[in-house]
């Protein structure tokens, strides 16, 4: 395989990323004017994260995303984990087809017949058994469950079709029990990918706009409601600063997974070689 | 005699079998029951509340089931609420202009991604695995301050404006928030990247031998793309449009933020018609009306999905 690309392609890619980026430097940027008025440059300042910093209401809204973006990811990994076995090696059984549609359906769904459908259900629910009394934590959590535990399953998926089945096949043969290839095999190879999914669960979790808006009841805002309700009116500095604070540590999480991501690789490459080498030199002699 | 069950191999096997079988219904049924209680029952709420009627009570709907005067169970079913979908246009409107913004925006996705997609499986390695975490990064940070960043640069005294006007290219701003042109570009913007990834999945996975072939045999560039690479990377294809295109017919914050009072989607029209005119059993026809429409997509998405697990 060749890797020269046309010009057109090269120009593609710059254009795309160009198109990606720009965007998000530009609110980057704007987080550190001084002035008012957003787009227009008032002298460098951080007011506005003192600003931010000083408002109670953002630091409820954080700690209630956080909250739930930490119970959200935990219960969606064990879930999504669960099904993601179920699909791909039980082989069949009674309800697979539904089981399958319901696990990559949430995928796709738009957001408002999700979050509608779950509110009419927890009202419906609350009117027949009282239960919840309340919407906020436990019936956002809930619905982000919900859709989280798809994505978990999906690469949890991926996973297990692309992992060699012969270990577990010579635990079984040596007479463990499925439970225990279960727990002594497949669980710790799946262990990347189930920190995946929890990562992604948590992230998604803390960006879910809609179907929060819908299920939340009075008094308890996530973050990205705060947000909502402070944006639709027009451009605020304060959010550029939250957005940066946001997008910093997000950006920082993901490059710190990858990197140590691309040390392992490259640590099991060195593996390889030495073992290689060793074996010429044993043939050697 | 026990020595003589455990050893023999047929009662072992049943057990383990038994065994098996138990605990795997297990795992199965945890998230399945999940599922059915919080994904699939929710549906079948908001069915039976789209046939209801509209009442100002507290739930403002009628009930399917009321004891008739003798004492007999009677089943009250509306379908008005989906004949008025039929009779104010303004749904009708609502619905095409969503399939039509969907479709324009995932073709323009595709367009943009394609070449970005092949670019970035030609890369040599390193280059490859930095341009892909830059195509996932931007997956991971929050889509809602995302759409925020373009209000910026589209506001009519917004980044684009002032560059415009300080170029001289134009002497007032032109309005680009709250159009539809930046409902599209809002779309295009946050969805790329799911156009990306599975395109970038399929033409990894081709066979460059056959290009190079057709290159050996003479074929131009172009017809090489066009009968080669393009029939192998249509999975990826079919993937990454609706990835893009079924969440975008029912989007809502995008057209909110971007598009103002402007845009006319459905997502927006629900989304008002439960949270301000708090007309539930309309609300609840229009979610089932656009669930039908997206189900034969969700479908072939579905069979690709598993077909790709499968694999």
């Amino acid at each position: 395989m060749n890797h020269k690309s046309s010009k057109y392609i090269i120009s593609m890619l710059c254009f795309g990323l160009a198109f990606l980026y720009i965007p998000i430097f530009l609110l980057i940027f704007y987080s550190f004017n001084h002035s008012k008025i957003v787009p227009l440059w008032g002298g460098f300042s951080t007011r506005w994260y003192t600003k931010l910093f000083e408002s109670p209401e953002v630091w409820e809204a954080v700690m209630l995303s956080l909250k739930i973006a930490l119970v959200n990811a935990t219960f969606a990994t064990l879930l999504g984990t669960l099904a993601g076995l179920a699909m791909v090696r039980f082989g069949r059984f009674k309800g697979r087809t539904l089981f399958s549609g319901m696990i990559s359906a949430p995928l796709v769904m738009p957001e408002v017949i999700t979050g509608i459908s779950l509110l009419l259900m927890f009202i419906t629910l609350s009117d027949f058994i009282g239960w919840p009394s309340e919407r906020g934590f436990t019936t956002i959590t809930i619905a982000h469950i919900t859709f989280s535990m798809a994505y978990v399953a999906v690469i949890i998926q991926s996973r297990l079709t692309g992992m060699n089945e012969s270990i577990e096949d010579a635990a079984r043969d040596l007479g463990a029990k499925p439970f225990r290839v279960l727990m002594d095999i497949t669980l710790p190879l799946l262990a990347p990918g189930m920190l995946a999914g929890w990562l992604l669960a948590f992230t998604l979790s803390l960006d879910d706009l809609v179907i929060a808006s819908f299920v939340t009841g009075p008094g308890s805002n996530t973050l990205p409601i705060l947000i909502y309700s402070r944006i639709k009116l027009g451009l605020r500095p304060d959010i550029n600063a939250l957005a940066t604070i946001i997008i910093m540590t997000v950006s920082l999480g993901v490059m710190l997974a990858a990197w140590i991501m691309w040390r392992q690789e490259k640590q099991q490459m060195k593996d390889r070689q030495m073992i290689q080498a060793d074996e010429i030199k044993m043939n050697n002699h | 005699m026990l020595s003589d069950i455990q050893n023999s191999p047929s009662f072992l096997q049943r057990f383990s079998r038994k065994l098996q079988a138990k605990w795997k219904s297990v795992v199965v049924a945890i998230p399945f029951f999940w599922l059915l209680l919080f994904f699939l029952i929710p549906f079948v709420i908001v069915f039976k509340i789209s046939l209801a009627e509209s009442l100002i009570a507290s739930p403002p709907f009628s009930s399917l089931l009321t004891w008739g005067e003798e004492g007999a169970l009677q089943i009250r079913i509306l379908t008005e609420n989906y004949a008025y979908l039929f009779e104010d246009d303004l749904y009708i409107r609502a619905y095409l202009n969503s399939v039509k913004v969907a479709f324009i925006s995932t073709v323009l996705c595709l367009l943009i991604g394609y070449p970005m997609a092949y670019g970035i499986v030609r890369a040599n390695p390193t280059r490859r695995k930095i341009l892909l975490i830059l195509i996932i990064l931007p997956f991971w940070t929050s889509f809602l301050l995302r759409v925020y960043s373009w209000m910026g640069i589209l506001a009519d005294q917004g980044t684009l404006n002032n560059l415009l006007i300080g170029l001289g290219l134009i002497d007032e701003p032109i309005r680009m928030l709250y159009t539809q042109f930046a409902v599209y570009l809002g779309i295009v913007y946050s969805y790329l990247p799911f156009m990306i990834l599975p395109l970038y999945a399929n033409i990894e996975k081709l066979d460059w031998s056959l290009l190079e072939a057709a290159a050996d045999l003479g074929a131009k560039p172009i017809a090489t793309f066009l009968t080669v690479t393009l029939p192998m990377t249509i999975p990826g294809i079919i993937a990454g449009s609706l990835l893009v295109f079924i969440p975008a017919t029912g989007e809502y914050v995008i057209p909110d933020l971007l598009g103002g009072g402007n845009s006319l989607m459905i997502g927006k029209v629900l989304y008002s018609e439960f949270n301000n005119n708090h007309d539930w059993p309309v609300a609840s026809a229009v979610a089932i009306a656009l669930l039908i429409l997206l189900v034969l997509p969700m479908m072939l998405y579905q069979r690709y999905q598993s077909k790709q697990t499968q694999a």
